[in-house]
């Protein structure tokens, strides 16, 4: 059945049997004549053309992220590669499954700084899973199959698969059929059973068991499996940065965000406790502060995916290799019930000294507009409206926002969070928006963020994409650097102060809906107006300016030594 | 401390970029490194000498690598270590008997003779080769160059690669794919041209 294709033609049909839908991209000199082929399959497989590749990266991990589902962007030679760089990097960094596709000038001229030739297979080495460079057009089917089963399967990750121009003009019969021929790469998917019994021996003879939920639940898909685990032994349940939505925060056995910007009675019950189970989530240093001062009573159970990252930052009593849903499955079928409530107590009675939650939501005498009260009438909309899903940028505003939301369901907070990638939120929202186009997707973004890749508006114009809401934390400085100038660094503010336009009338220029809010009072009105937009809205909140994140761990302290609130100056 | 780090990866381009890339990004410098075909075909097997403290992290990093098979630091294990050197000496006919004397206690061998030099081929365990080195400095070595150091672990003991790899391996992405696909797989591009 298979016919004469051009390698072009290849991909493009590569990508539908890989069950692509959409890809985000842009267009270019060595990239041509896979868009070319791309018209033919237009019915087939969505194309949209973002505004800076960078842009296309976010908008493909967002994608991702939302669904679990291999996200694609696409960019020519040359700095379209290199524009893609720091999404692949992103993507690196959170494990999220992404397969980059990028054009190569052709073949002769290839390692001849030809036009447009940047060598991105050696750029993008050390911050993909695996890359390919592709000269042969008899390799691409066989190419884009193993790329996607790279990105997706074992650890997820970015995989680039690099073109030259020849290779997609040449033309083959492809053969669909050759088989996976991967013997270096095996993941290990089922636990050892002795560790698991080990783990469990420890989790039931514990006084003061933890659990911390990671990124690796949802990507297994085991929330399921974690809440039926934490209720049968009633140990409480942290979620990390890139665990939130892995376990209810409603749930009575939740206790919230461990590390830096993590809740005091958390990381207080992290320096206590005596056995910690990690599912999924890799003790980056945001979470551990100094790392040989972390849990100093513990004993660690570490379950992930990647041999590589147990026991890379903290000692582990007993590492278990595999898949978290397939390591909890494991672990129900033998763990007997037990009791914690009495370290349960103990930690709500220490949540119940330090409550900042309630103290963020009840808002300070003021009349200026607080971040939180943003933060608060959002909580409360989107709880009483559901389909949510937010992404957040990188700073102060993201912290709150993982702070401050009550988030209940996985897959619906998407954030940059090893990278650290400002201008990740808008363009993440609308790969976001594309992939659940029932829900709200709200991005909340710092002026700062905002403002390298807003770019991205008209993308969502372009594409009719109405169920995208950007909410600006404007306060006029990059405000996490500003935060930690005025406490480390004596307000010595270089380089942090931070203008911008006139956010609305910006949008406005989109065809975006703009709306200004400076008042308290009309927060919820803006937020409402924006649910009753049939579009995309940007909401410019401008707050106070200088308000800090707390608690706070200072950076390579223990996470037992937090910052609650801003010294008092000392007067001489 | 020293570590002898023994990998068995595919033979494709880029691999072994990628396997020394993970030391570049720890700032580990690479001492000596010998890299050949092993024992099964497509598969190249490295052995490498870092001078660092802790390689534990890299090795595991080492097994991520999608094309890497195997890993072992054999730091520890007795091993038999073989290290070659070519040195060009200073040799004007005066004193060529006492080198030609040096190299037959070191079981070294001459390899050239000319009208002031000799090239003399050392093989042995690395100390050995170190040893020679430090006799026959005196002379006037104008070039030498050295192979690295290859181990390989005492015993039964192998370190060979998963049976699967045995197979050919991954052979569209080499660029070699007619070549080997066409006698060890059925269903080639070659059959599908044909």
């Amino acid at each position: 059945m298979s016919e004469t294709r051009s390698g072009a033609q290849i991909m493009c049909e590569a990508l539908i049997r890989e069950g692509v839908e959409v890809m985000f991209g842009i267009p270019g000199g060595a990239i041509m004549p896979f868009y070319y082929a791309m018209w033919d399959y237009r019915d087939r497989l969505r194309h949209v053309l973002c505004r800076h590749e960078q842009g296309a990266g976010h908008a493909a991990e967002g994608y991702a992220r939302a669904t679990g589902k291999v996200g694609v962007c696409i960019g020519t030679s040359g700095p379209g590669a290199t524009n893609l760089v720091t999404p692949i990097a992103d993507a690196m960094m959170d494990s999220t499954p992404l397969v980059a596709i990028t054009g190569q000038v052709s073949s002769a001229v290839l390692g001849k700084d030809a036009f447009q030739e940047t060598d991105i297979t050696g750029i993008t080495m050390p911050i993909t899973k695996h890359n390919y460079l592709v000269k042969d057009v008899e390799e691409l089917a066989y190419v884009f199959k193993e790329a996607f089963h790279i990105a997706s399967t074992g650890r997820p990750g970015p995989v680039l698969i690099d073109v030259t121009k020849d290779a997609q003009q040449a033309t083959t019969v492809p053969d669909w059929e050759l088989p996976l021929n991967l013997p270096g790469y095996k993941p290990t998917y089922q636990g050892s059973t002795r560790q698991i019994r080990e783990a469990i021996k420890l989790l039931m003879e514990a006084q003061k068991p933890l659990i911390m939920a990671g990124n690796g639940i949802i990507q297994s898909g085991a929330m399921e499996e974690l809440r039926l685990l934490a209720e049968r032994t009633g140990i409480p349940v942290i979620t990390t940065l890139h665990g939130i939505g892995a376990f209810p925060e409603d749930h009575p056995l939740s206790i919230g965000m461990p590390g830096m910007h993590g809740w005091v009675h958390v990381n207080r019950a992290i320096q206590q406790c005596d056995v910690l189970f990690n599912i999924g989530g890799r003790f980056d240093d945001r979470v551990t502060g100094k790392a040989s001062t972390f849990a100093p009573h513990a004993k660690i159970i570490h379950v992930d995916i990647d041999p590589a990252e147990i026991g890379k930052n903290v000692r582990v009593a007993v590492p278990i290799v595999g898949d978290a849903r397939n390591v909890l499955l494991a672990m129900l079928e033998e763990m007997p019930s037990r009791d914690a409530s009495e370290w349960m107590t103990e930690i709500r009675q220490m949540q119940d000294k330090h409550q900042h939650k309630q103290q963020y939501l009840n808002r300070p005498d003021t009349t200026q507009l607080m971040p939180h009260d943003v933060y608060a009438a959002m909580t409360r909309i989107l709880n009483e409206r559901g389909h949510y899903r937010v992404c957040t940028d990188v700073g102060q505003h993201q912290m709150w926002a993982a702070q401050l939301i009550d988030w209940r369901h996985p897959r619906t907070h998407i954030t940059s969070g090893g990278a650290g990638t400002m201008g990740f939120a808008v363009p993440a929202a609308m790969g976001v928006a594309i992939a659940h186009p029932g829900d709200t997707v709200w991005a909340i973004a710092g002026d700062g963020g905002f403002q390298m890749t807003n770019q991205e508006l008209a993308t969502i114009m372009q594409e009719g994409i109405k169920n995208v809401k950007v909410a600006i934390v404007n306060n006029g400085y990059l405000g996490m650097v500003r935060q930690w100038q005025e406490l480390f660094e004596n307000k010595r503010y270089s380089g942090t102060p931070l203008s911008g336009p006139d956010f609305a009338r910006l949008a406005e220029a989109y065809g975006v809906r703009g709306i200004t809010v400076e008042k308290v009072e009309e927060v919820e009105e803006a937020i409402e107006t924006a649910y009753a937009h049939d579009g995309p809205v940007v909401i410019d909140f401008r707050v106070e300016r200088e308000v800090n994140v707390f608690p706070m761990v200072p950076v390579n302290k223990s996470i037992g030594d937090m910052i609650l609130e801003t010294p008092e100056p000392v007067k001489s | 401390m020293k570590h002898t780090v023994v990998a068995l990866m595919q033979d494709h381009p880029g691999v072994l970029n990628r396997a020394v890339s993970l030391f570049r990004r720890r700032g580990f410098n690479i001492e000596s490194m010998a890299v050949g075909h092993s024992e099964t075909p497509g598969v190249s097997r490295m052995t490498l000498v870092v001078d660092a403290e802790d390689v534990e992290q890299v090795i595991k990093q080492l097994h991520r690598l999608i094309e890497v098979l195997k890993v072992s630091d054999v730091t520890g294990d007795p091993t038999v270590e073989r290290e070659m050197a070519l040195l060009k000496i200073h040799a004007p006919s005066a004193r060529r008997a006492e080198i030609v004397a040096l190299t037959t206690i070191y079981e070294a061998k001459i390899m050239d003779v000319g009208a002031s030099t000799m090239i003399i081929e050392m093989t042995g365990a690395p100390s050995k080769v170190e040893s020679f080195l430090e006799v026959i400095r005196p002379f006037g070595v104008k070039e030498m160059m050295r192979t690295g150091r290859i181990a390989m672990v005492r015993g039964a003991k192998t370190h060979q690669a998963p049976e699967e790899a045995v197979a050919p391996t991954h052979a569209l992405a080499n660029g070699m794919a007619k070549t080997r696909l066409s006698s060890e797989m059925p269903r080639t591009i070659e059959r599908t041209k044909a």
